[in-house]
């Protein structure tokens, strides 16, 4: 058995000695060039003059490219074509690339891309929500609405009510490895194509579109990234076709990788978001009206902002039943980069929105946050069937079949001791001026599926050799969160093989054609049941042949430990593979899978977007300083659902990670732009994510002991994203610690700062 | 271009034909394809980079994106490729880290393991401090953790010692650029004015890798060690402004301890290894860390131009942003602190609690005496174009009862003391409050109020 093993990552041996390979780090041959982009300085112009002398006569410089240089088409964009590579007259944002430099080393280009003159006519400069709003600057020309219910009525019917608002801001993927592409000219005109990228197929599409080649002429290959967490699912288009265009103009290899500042002032991050609610609720804090706006902001470009915003209004129920309810949607689009992908995709936002509602409402009632939040909690799966699933629909219409909330959060409450720690730190609080505890627990329940429903398939490509190796490709990608690993013991275990038997290998495009990103934590649910296939289908021609031969039923072939069993004949696996090699059987299969079950119409908002849900809670207690809004996470205690886990040790390892990578997004990160629309915070010495010692002082961390309702790879969840919004705890338990300072709801916005603690403290202090 | 000597994953390396000021990480990759260092940021902070560096005084972590060539003449580098043994067997730290799966896209990883393998030879337990500078985006560390914990205590392979007496034979060579005496240096920058004086190059390593400047006249301070003591007088500390951080930090935590906890989270354990007091002081920084609390002990800065020497009160250096008193040809010698009873309270604020620059840093060095204060020297960075001192507080507390009351009255004063601004860091008013509070805070402190998030348990 393999599945279900705590495996460690199949890199984990290169990670450790520095062996493994990223795009900067295959060797290249001696004429490879090294491209840099030169930078728009303003956020909204037109363009009025280019000199670029200084950049051609700068050392190393071998060419300067500008739009006017570039192949007809050349746009960088995942979805709506309105992304040119180069600014094509005029800019939308401060570090639009505008040139290309091309040198002969990487320092040699970064220079000359700072000695470009270029001159604009200024516009008016989009920035914030307010602005756009004020502007009416919007993608999808207004705002997107889905309802359910009655929510006016049952506002104005509500016995209590209040609104309010919460801002969030956006977050920076800040992977490790920065954006990089290789590009590699090839006989005919082929290019190979190295990418850091969560989405070879879109670069095998962007490049061979750019040069007017049809897809086939263009291979891309990705080992692995160093981090992607939804940053690479589209933003290495530019390096990539960058790189393309100019191999083939100079015919030479090129390279290119942003610098960490350049990264992280060109390309897109999370969506800030401002979400206005007004809810009406019993006297026990059951909601039974309630109204969301969600203001989104998008950037310049439409890249993946509406589906982002689409999970956002899918997310905004969270683990509640709201039988009334209204979700707006605006979509504004800003000079500023243009926000992208980043884990959860719209999801957390959404989440933010409800948890601030739950905790709001428990405050004007004066009850624990966690008795509100179960009262509004879904029925259990388990009580639906009973009761015919009466009512249980999320806004958008689909059945809530599998929650198990209601059980997972009593057990997290149990073994977290959450209520004795809240009677403490009230006591605690008590005895101390200027230091205040806070706890909360919060709940997510994350839709697990594409909202565009036809990325819901994947292919894989696997081949035993005669001597009984396995070779495993798949679509999928690898960027440290393990898919290739969970995937290997798929294979391994449908071959009842060792996992040494089985060679993972890079994902390519002329392996797997046309497959969706690695994203929305969909990567072992649908690469592993392809593989599965692929490996069923060999498995089965190995055992007919073999019952064949044998005499025997295929009923009588048995896949374990390494053997073939047939009846009472035993061969290994390689033995097996050798015969079935001589007897003529062909031993490559592809394997396919497509979701089943689901459906969507995003315009109207109903339908069943999503296969099935997955779940989880956490109890975060922290600490804040009165005096300067100083904090810490002193505490925090995860129970999450993996399903029947692939690999409990690596799923526990997301679950860690993206605890601490959503409570960075909502306390220390923090992205600032000037009045100009200049980011100033673009690199890891102004924009901080946690280090080792914001991990909470005690971190447990449990899986859900449960198998997933749904025929999912070995019953098992997707994990990817879910846990990222148990992050939301510390925030809320910062809010809850600054409560203690006063009696109003403290209406604390995020990223929550030190300086954003102390405001609140002080408007808390001021309401005593 | 001149030779550079040193030991690389143990076999020497004798350099002729690389500029100085190139940087480590981008030799070890480009010229020796050495790729298991990576480059994250490129400026020290995410420690994607960090190597291995042995010389007379140990084995320290440092980052090799702002290490620059020159700064290696006889001392030991390893890398990522060199914590294995020459025959692939792993170091314990690289065995612990796959077992308790601490890297998982695997970027950081080389950095991670470089950094635990230093802690691991050092004998540290205090695993956060070793991995202050180590960004990981992936786990949350507490995988990695998990993997240092493990190895405690484990036996320190024998490839992992240093042959520093290989490099004995090329020890005497001293480049132009590397005085190894405070008198050549005097003597070679009072001759070359325009030079730049490279410490830890921990802010030079980012005028070249981010500001791409060229530097083509550079010293390296590091060869002279008498530059680099700390003494302990009997009427005063006198800092050699060689001293890196990492040093003036093991010094302070006797006299001083709260300095040295506000030092603790100077920067990180790289940042530390490499920067230099005297550089901190130099370059004139409104926020950097050393000044403010050096200035409230009431430190001496020594300049030296050749043979000539002048002292100057420390806050008197700090002209106004950008501009210190410093003459062409002159350098930072020494920094002396006068012995004395230790109130000194540092309180350093910023987004994050480890390796983040101030918004604000605020040193209280206040004499209490028969319940009144006697004596006050404040100091604050972040709150100025330069490193200041707040007389209208200590003029307001100075000769008053150390109360609850006084304190409060004396917060007005910051309003006339300083004028801070607004950035990507911290809004004016932010500053100003939190500089107040700061002194409300001194004062619980005394009084035993906990007002340290840092000693609160679950």
């Amino acid at each position: 058995m393999s599945v279900g093993k705590s495996l460690p990552h199949d890199s984990a041996p290169l990670h450790v000695t520095g062996a493994a390979r990223y795009i900067d780090d295959i060797p290249v041959t001696a004429d490879c060039l090294h491209l840099a982009f030169g930078l728009s300085s303003v956020a909204h112009g037109d363009i009025t003059a280019i000199d670029l002398d200084a950049v051609r006569a700068a050392d190393g410089v071998v060419a300067v490219l500008t739009a006017d240089d570039l192949p007809g088409d050349c746009d960088v964009s995942p979805a709506a074509h309105d992304e040119p590579l180069l600014a094509d007259g005029t800019v939308h944002y401060v570090g639009q690339p505008v040139f290309i430099v091309v040198a002969t080393s990487h320092l040699a280009a970064r220079k000359a891309a700072r000695l470009g003159n270029i001159e604009y006519a200024e516009k008016t400069a989009i920035l914030t929500i307010e602005d756009a709003l004020f502007a009416d600057s919007r993608f999808e020309g207004g705002p997107v609405i889905w309802t359910k219910g009655d929510a006016d009525g049952a506002l104005k019917n509500a016995p209590h009510s209040l609104r309010g608002n919460i801002t969030m801001g956006g977050q920076e993927h800040f992977y490790l490895e920065g954006q990089a592409a290789l590009v590699i000219p090839q006989e005919g005109g082929d290019m190979l194509v190295h990418s850091s990228t969560q989405h070879p197929t879109e670069i095998q599409h962007k490049v061979s579109h750019a040069l007017g080649l049809p897809m086939n002429a263009v291979r891309v290959e990705t080992r692995r990234m160093g981090g992607g967490f939804g940053g690479k699912e589209s933003q290495g288009n530019a390096l990539a076709v960058a790189c393309a265009v100019v191999a083939r103009q100079l015919e030479r290899p090129c390279k290119m990788r942003y610098d960490r500042d350049d990264d992280m002032v060109i390309t897109g991050k999370r969506h800030d978001f401002r979400v206005d609610y007004q809810v009406g609720f019993d006297g026990e804090g059951r909601i039974s009206g309630i109204e969301f706006t969600q203001y989104a902001r998008c950037g310049w470009s439409q890249d993946l902002s509406l589906p982002v915003a689409d999970r956002a209004m899918l997310h905004a129920d969270n683990a509640y039943h709201l039988p009334d309810i209204r979700i707006t949607s605006h979509r504004l689009r800003t000079n500023t980069q243009s926000a992208t992908a980043y884990r959860g995709f719209g999801g957390p936002q959404g989440i933010v929105g409800i948890e601030r509602v739950m905790d709001h409402v428990a405050a004007t009632l004066g009850l624990d946050p966690l008795a509100v939040r179960q009262k509004n909690f879904y029925a259990s799966g388990g009580d639906i069937s009973a009761k015919k699933k009466q009512g249980q629909e999320t806004p958008y219409g689909q059945q809530v079949e599998d929650f198990i909330l209601n059980e997972l959060v009593a057990e997290l409450a149990e073994s977290s001791d959450y209520h004795a720690r809240r009677a403490a730190i009230a006591k605690w609080n008590a005895e101390n001026p200027v230091l205040k505890k806070g706890i909360a627990l919060t709940p997510v329940k994350f839709g697990i599926s594409f909202t565009l429903t036809h990325l819901n398939q994947a292919g894989a490509l696997v081949h035993v050799y005669q001597d009984g190796s396995i070779h495993l490709n798949h679509g999928g990608t690898e960027m440290g969160q393990g898919l290739f690993q969970k995937v290997a013991q798929v294979a391994a275990q449908v071959f009842g093989v060792g996992l040494e038997a089985v060679k993972i290998t890079a994902t390519d495009t002329a392996k797997v054609p046309n497959t969706s990103a690695t994203a929305a934590s969909s990567g072992s649910d649908l690469n592993g049941m392809a593989v599965k296939a692929a490996c069923e289908e060999l498995r089965g021609r190995i055992a007919a042949f073999l019952a064949d031969q044998q005499g025997k039923k295929v009923s009588d072939v048995e896949f374990v430990d390494g053997m073939v069993n047939v009846g009472r004949r035993q061969f290994t696996f390689a033995r097996a593979a050798q015969l079935a090699y001589e007897g003529r059987i062909s031993l490559s299969a592809t394997g396919f899978y497509k979701t089943p079950k689901i459906m969507w119409d995003r315009i109207k908002g109903r339908g069943r977007p999503f296969l099935y849900f997955a779940y989880g809670a956490a109890v975060t207690e922290v600490v804040i300083d009165t005096l300067t809004g100083e904090n810490r996470i002193l505490r925090a205690d995860i129970l999450h659902d993996a399903g029947a886990s692939l690999n409990p040790d690596l799923d526990i390892g997301q679950v860690e990670g993206a605890y601490v990578q959503g409570a960075g997004w909502l306390t220390m990160e923090e992205l600032v732009w000037d009045d100009k629309g200049h980011l100033k915070t673009h690199a890891p010495s102004t924009y901080k994510i946690p280090a080792c010692s914001d991990r909470p002082d005690v971190f447990n961390v449990a899986l859900w002991d449960g198998r997933n309702q749904e025929d999912t790879i070995y019953r098992s969840k997707a994990v990817g994203e879910p846990p990222f919004v148990n992050g939301v705890s510390a925030f809320l338990a910062l809010s809850d610690a600054v409560a203690a300072c006063g009696d109003a709801y403290p209406a604390l916005d995020a990223p929550a700062t030190p300086e954003r603690i102390l405001t609140a403290v002080n408007r808390q202090k001021g309401s005593a | 271009m001149t030779d550079i000597v040193f030991l690389l994953n143990g076999e020497a390396q004798r350099l002729t034909d690389v500029p100085a000021t190139r940087t480590l990480l981008d030799w070890l990759r480009e010229t020796k394809h050495l790729t298991g260092t990576k480059e994250g940021c490129n400026e020290g902070d995410c420690g994607a980079c960090t190597v291995m560096v042995t010389d007379a005084g140990g084995a320290k972590s440092l980052n090799a994106c702002i290490l620059l060539m020159g700064q290696l003449h006889g001392k030991a580098v390893r890398t990522v490729e060199g914590i294995s043994a020459p025959d692939g067997t792993p170091h314990p730290v690289q065995e612990a880290m796959v077992k308790h799966h601490g890297s998982q896209c695997g970027f950081c990883t080389p950095g991670i393991v470089v950094s635990l393998a230093v802690g691991h030879m050092n004998g540290a337990k205090n695993h956060d401090e070793v991995l202050a500078g180590n960004l990981c985006r992936c786990t949350g560390y507490a995988p990695i953790i998990r993997a240092a914990e493990a190895v405690e205590g484990v036996d320190v392979p024998e490839w992992m010692a240093e042959d520093l007496a290989a490099l004995e034979g090329v020890a005497g060579l001293t480049p132009p650029y590397a005085p190894v005496t405070v008198g050549a240096l005097a003597d070679w920058y009072r001759d070359n004015p325009d030079a730049t004086l490279v410490g830890g190059a921990t802010d030079v390593g980012l005028w070249l890798t981010k500001r791409l400047m060229d530097l083509p006249k550079v010293a390296f301070l590091g060869g002279i060690d008498e530059m680099k003591q700390i003494e302990v007088r009997k009427d005063m500390i006198r800092i050699g402004a060689g001293a890196t951080i990492t040093t003036l930090e093991q010094v302070m935590a006797e006299y001083h301890p709260s300095f040295a906890a506000m030092l603790r989270r100077y920067a990180s354990t790289q940042i530390r290894n490499a920067a230099t007091i005297g550089g901190n002081i130099a370059n004139g920084s409104p926020i950097g860390d050393g000044p403010p609390a050096l200035i409230a002990l009431g430190a001496t800065l020594h300049l030296r131009c050749g043979d000539k020497r002048r002292e100057m009160p420390l806050e008197d250096f700090f002209v106004a942003y950008g501009k210190q008193d410093r003459k062409a040809g002159e350098f930072v010698e020494a920094i002396s602190v006068p012995r004395q009873a230790d109130r000194l309270k540092c309180y350093k604020l910023s987004k994050r609690f480890d390796q983040d620059i101030s918004a604000v840093c605020g040193c209280f060095n206040i004499t209490v005496e028969g319940g009144k204060v006697t004596a006050a020297r404040i100091a604050f960075g972040g709150m100025a174009g330069t490193p200041q001192r707040a007389t209208h507080v200590e003029q307001a507390l100075i000769g008053q009862d150390w109360t609850k009351e006084t304190v409060t009255a004396a917060r007005d004063g910051f309003a006339q003391d300083y004028t801070p601004m607004s950035d990507m860091r911290a809004t004016a008013q932010y500053r100003l409050e939190t500089a107040q509070n700061m002194l409300l805070r001194c004062y619980f402190e005394d009084q035993g109020t906990p007002v340290n998030v840092l000693e609160v348990q679950p």
